[in-house]
């Protein structure tokens, strides 16, 4: 089978999987509705929330990663399916592929609820013209992030004892994402008086960004979780 | 290093049960490494403590920067060895767990020197800029790679086979050595107006200069010691473990025949 018709199957059950099981949309989400609440009260004070909410939005993002990529993970550990798919001599590119697009699929909804919430609760003001950037920014950074978590966290899955490993390994490499995100996304909103041609150089980073942990997790992906 | 054995270039056929052997892990040439860098840090300490100057601005500050500049020389200088050995591992014509112990080596004593310099380095930078820490590019890198090789070490402590092991830690070495560049510049953007700090720069006298290059050489002496012995216990570590599972294996066969 074709790379592209592998990870299409692989992306269709671990969405049929979180469809039928609704985990993410019944817990994850809510945890990070939960920690949008948790910074309001460690930071107290709403002109500073409404300055710092690009910078919580994506950190609120990183913490339900966690969790998402953790699920995604523990869903093929179960089992053993992730080892019957090798043996199944399914191509771990395609494996790899296909987990970062659901994964992504289901950060992309997390994000959206993160930056509703940021709206509601931090009095975040979204113009018509921050859409683009802002809809850019938010591909971008939902690419890297979902490769990166499907990487680290195929290799933090198995055996007992790993997962703590997974923010260990997984949040030191994102840290360029969350500068570029956060840098992007206040620039799209205007926050601090940054004007919106800002932004387009962080999109440029965090595309980079994408490319090279997608093409290195595609090569690596393999060795990671092979037993 | 001064054990009285002849040392024994290969660990693979470990001691026979019940005699103990020792094996150790120096060998004539690490032995005269060893004593170099025994006389290197006797130098650095007396250039350092004793003969160099004080710094005009930082005065006795500036002697922290003897250990500070070789520790992150060395601890930049042992990713990069981690790095290129990861990869000599993963090109087929030259794979050999050698590379994959060396690399785990390297690594080891990289976080210990890693962790001096950031110490150190804060120490000296609340002496002569006041604070513990900026958000300059460099530090934060640093602080970076610090904790991407503590969780690579973590890794390599996962277990599986050796073969395993090391195909592992290679390939999450190699995607260190994507992050790194990446971490560095966003940092570098995300704090643009900042001014590298220029106190320490231009300023040293020819006896510093001296005693900084003892400590670079005599650390590196240090480390190249450290790197050499750690790798052979590696590689003793590893047999100890093959002998374990051959034995578990007889003992079972053993159980057999005596049952059938």
């Amino acid at each position: 089978m074709t790379l592209v018709a592998v990870a299409r199957l692989v992306a269709a059950k671990d969405l049929r999987i979180e469809w039928r099981s609704r985990v993410v949309l019944n817990q994850v989400m809510p945890f990070a509705a939960l920690v949008m609440i948790l910074f309001a009260f460690a930071l107290d004070n709403d002109a500073a929330l409404t300055r710092v909410a690009p910078g919580l939005v994506w950190l609120a993002a990183l913490f339900s990663m966690l969790v998402v990529v953790q699920r995604s993970f523990a869903v093929e550990a179960a089992d053993g399916a992730l080892d019957a798919l090798r043996v199944a001599g399914v191509r771990s590119d395609g494996i790899f592929l296909g987990k970062s697009a659901a994964l992504a699929l289901q950060l992309a909804v997390l994000e959206a609820v993160l930056l509703l919430a940021a709206v509601v609760l931090y009095q975040v003001d979204i113009g018509a013209g921050s859409i683009p950037l802002l809809l850019v920014t938010f591909v971008a950074a939902t690419l890297g992030l979902s490769f990166v978590g499907t990487l680290y966290g195929g290799l933090a899955s198995g055996a007992s004892g790993r997962e703590t490993l997974l923010p260990l390994l997984m949040l030191p490499v994102v840290a360029p994402v969350l500068i570029g995100a956060t840098r992007a996304t206040e620039a799209a909103l205007g926050t601090n008086g940054a004007s919106s041609s800002e932004g387009w150089p962080w999109v440029g980073l965090m595309v980079l960004f994408g490319v090279l942990f997608g093409a290195g997790g595609t090569l690596a992906f393999g060795s990671l979780v092979d037993e | 290093m001064t054990s009285p054995d002849t040392p024994t270039p290969s660990a693979a056929g470990a001691s026979a049960s019940g005699g103990a052997v020792r094996r150790p892990t120096g060998t004539t040439f690490t032995r005269w490494l060893g004593a170099a860098a025994l006389v290197g840090m006797a130098w650095l300490v007396l250039f350092g403590l004793v003969l160099s100057p004080d710094d005009a601005l930082q005065k006795k500050g500036v002697r922290i920067l003897y250990i500070h500049v070789p520790s992150a020389w060395l601890a930049y200088l042992a990713f990069i060895v981690t790095g290129v050995s990861s990869a000599a591992y993963l090109y087929k014509r030259t794979r050999s767990l050698i590379w994959d112990r060396i690399a785990g080596a390297s690594a080891e004593v990289g976080v210990l020197f890693m962790g001096i310099a950031l110490v150190t380095g804060s120490l000296w930078g609340r002496i002569s800029w006041g604070t513990y820490w900026t958000w300059d590019s460099r530090l934060t890198t640093t602080a970076f790679l610090f904790i991407t090789y503590i969780g690579y070490l973590a890794v390599r402590g996962l277990g599986g086979s050796h073969h395993q092991r090391a195909r592992r830690s290679a390939v999450l070495a190699l995607l260190a050595v994507l992050e790194v560049p990446l971490v560095h510049f966003s940092v570098r953007w995300w704090r643009p107006l900042h001014q590298q700090e220029s106190v320490a720069e231009g300023k040293l006298d020819d006896l510093m200069l001296f005693s900084l290059f003892v400590g670079i050489v005599s650390f590196t002496l240090l480390y190249v010691w450290l790197v050499l012995h750690r790798q052979r216990v590696l590689s003793m570590a590893d047999a100890v473990d093959d002998k374990g599972l051959d034995g578990a294996l007889a003992a079972r066969r053993a159980e057999q025949e005596v049952s059938s």
